[in-house]
């Protein structure tokens, strides 16, 4: 079925990483990023991937769904690293018609994959644990100095949050109109290419059709309540730094000093 | 009367070895005969739905089979697209599925799936439009043009035109206005006589049921628990009650009269017969 997407769902549980602000969250991934990006030996390496995998374990998610979200993009994380492995400077360990590898060449495929991995790792703790219309509150908050060039966060914020939530609603009535054209004999297993594009329209346009009709439906909605933007709204939940968000940020600060370090010194 | 449809020990499972995990039908044991009417009732996901979808092969039972005739519908891959010719579903809302330019060609969509030839395509859709009470000025309209009625007799018209020997139809009248339901119901009565086809319809109006079944199935959590004729399922009122079910309200009322000493006959399931019950009752007292 199609509705076995994982990448980047929201897995409830009761983890410190659940209950940090999600401003914070969304920050110090973004730090952690440049993070795994700026490791220049195993050490450094070494440190940013002890890191991921505590945020792994305390985020209680299980295992499971980190490696089916990875699953994804093993072709991406092998065909990069395969790449690297031909593109190194220096006296070739191994040559064979255009093939050469050298000694960079196989540490850079060793870095940029475990660095792929990293960053999806890391990525996946933060969708994990934070709820979709959380995240989108973080990230409306943290656009919110762009408000000065007339960018209108709070529009795009709640652009995301439908968005966000109207993907299992579209997934489950693509289903439905599916299983409603097989009924009438539509055939979307066989044929060519071109015929099966064709099979597609019977799908398509009614599932744009509703589309449509939920967007127009939901406007609605929102006009009768009077929703007009983001001027003068309070909210309901309110975030709040405490004294655990304050301790994750002295621990990404400590790991970026060990980082610098390991760079430098070792 | 032969048995056209048959069950043994139909399950399925959603969601099969995740947390979600759902047993939505439970070894279900039903034999259909060619002709019958058959209602079909149940709270809101009690199985309806899911076992509608196995009847003609949408949804692959978790174990168990589904014989038409005398054929097991999932024993050939290939044949399961003439299977879904031979058992036509409607969907609830069919009307969300529409998508052709003109009302004709949706409707011809099914018939045009079978490999007809033109001349029988058109013949078809002429008269499926006809059972499913559309007037042929509305059949170059586009059916995003229709009112909701019109486009729910489109739809029901794209399952007819296909002129399967099982009609399944997934609660047809839900949302429609109590004179859209009526004539509705009347014509997948007057279509069934004609065709004399097969014809499972899932409803949540027991007066619907009440009128046109031949044999009530109902469904409880996954279970068949009766398939029997309406009158011996409305007869179990207290049964029906624990499922969150109930009986027509004319049975309802009649019952009461009953219990207030009026000598009314037992099971009287529609407005018609209570109509000529009470008014021959007071014939009998000289009161009219």
């Amino acid at each position: 079925m199609i509705g076995d997407i994982t990448l980047g769902q929201y897995y409830p549980a009761k983890g410190i990483l659940h209950r940090l602000d999600p401003r914070i969250k969304v920050l110090l991934l973004m730090a952690s990023i440049v993070l795994i990006f700026c490791t220049f030996n195993f050490y450094a390496l070494g440190i940013v991937t002890a890191l991921v995998i505590a945020s792994v374990i305390m985020s209680k998610v299980p295992l499971k769904l980190y490696l089916k979200s990875m699953k994804a993009i093993i072709f991406v994380i092998l065909l990069t690293a395969v790449l690297n492995l031909f593109y190194g400077a220096g006296e070739p360990i191994f040559e064979w018609w255009v093939f050469r590898i050298t000694r960079a060449g196989i540490h850079n495929s060793i870095f940029i994959a475990v660095r792929i991995v990293l960053l999806v790792m890391l990525s996946s703790t933060l969708t994990f644990t934070t709820s979709p219309t959380d995240l989108t509150d973080a990230l409306e908050r943290l656009m919110k100095p762009l408000g000065i060039f007339k960018i209108k966060t709070h529009e795009i914020a709640m652009m995301m949050t439908i968005a966000l939530r109207f993907v299992p609603t579209l997934l489950e009535e693509t289903d439905k109109i599916m299983s409603a054209q097989k009924a009438r004999g539509a055939d979307m297993e066989s044929g060519n290419i071109l015929k099966r594009i064709k099979a597609l329209i019977p799908i398509l346009i009614p599932l744009f059709v509703s589309a449509f009709r939920r967007a127009y439906e939901l406007a609605m909605a929102m006009e009768c309540r009077c929703y007009q933007g983001g001027s003068g709204r309070t909210r309901m939940k309110q975030l709040h730094m405490g004294a655990r968000d304050a301790v994750a940020i002295i621990i990404i600060a400590l790991v970026t000093a060990g980082v610098v370090l390991c760079n430098i010194f070792l | 009367m032969s048995t056209l449809l048959k069950t043994e020990n139909l399950c399925f499972t959603y969601a099969k070895g995740t947390p979600f995990e759902k047993q939505a039908v439970k070894n279900v044991n039903i034999e259909i005969k060619k002709g019958e009417v058959i209602g079909v009732i149940g709270h809101t996901g009690s199985g309806k739905s899911t076992l509608m979808q196995m009847l003609n092969g949408l949804i692959k039972p978790t174990s168990g089979t589904v014989y038409l005739g005398d054929t097991d519908i999932f024993e050939n891959k290939k044949t399961l697209r003439d299977v879904r010719f031979r058992v036509g579903l409607v969907f609830q809302y069919p009307e969300n599925q529409l998508f052709e330019e003109t009302v004709r060609k949706d409707i011809s969509f099914g018939p045009r799936n079978m490999g007809l030839p033109e001349e029988a395509i058109a013949k078809r859709v002429k008269s499926a439009a006809k059972f499913a009470g559309l007037k042929d000025e509305l059949l170059d309209r586009s059916p995003f043009d229709l009112s909701g009625g019109e486009k729910r007799r489109a739809a029901i018209a794209g399952v007819i035109a296909m002129d399967p020997e099982i009609l399944i139809l997934d609660e047809p009248t839900a949302g429609l206005d109590p004179m859209g339901r009526d004539t509705l119901l009347a014509q997948i009565d007057a279509y069934h006589k004609a065709r004399a086809n097969t014809v499972l319809l899932v409803s949540h109006s027991m007066e619907d049921i009440a009128r046109i079944a031949d044999r009530v199935l109902v469904m409880y959590k996954g279970d068949c628990v009766m398939l029997q004729s309406p009158k011996e399922v409305f007869a179990r009122a207290e049964e029906l009650e624990q499922m969150g079910l109930r009986v027509p309200q004319i049975t309802r009322i009649t019952t009461l009269l009953r219990e207030k000493g009026i000598p009314l006959s037992e099971g009287i399931l529609t407005v018609d017969e209570a109509f000529a019950e009470i008014t021959a009752l007071l014939k009998k007292e000289g009161r009219i």
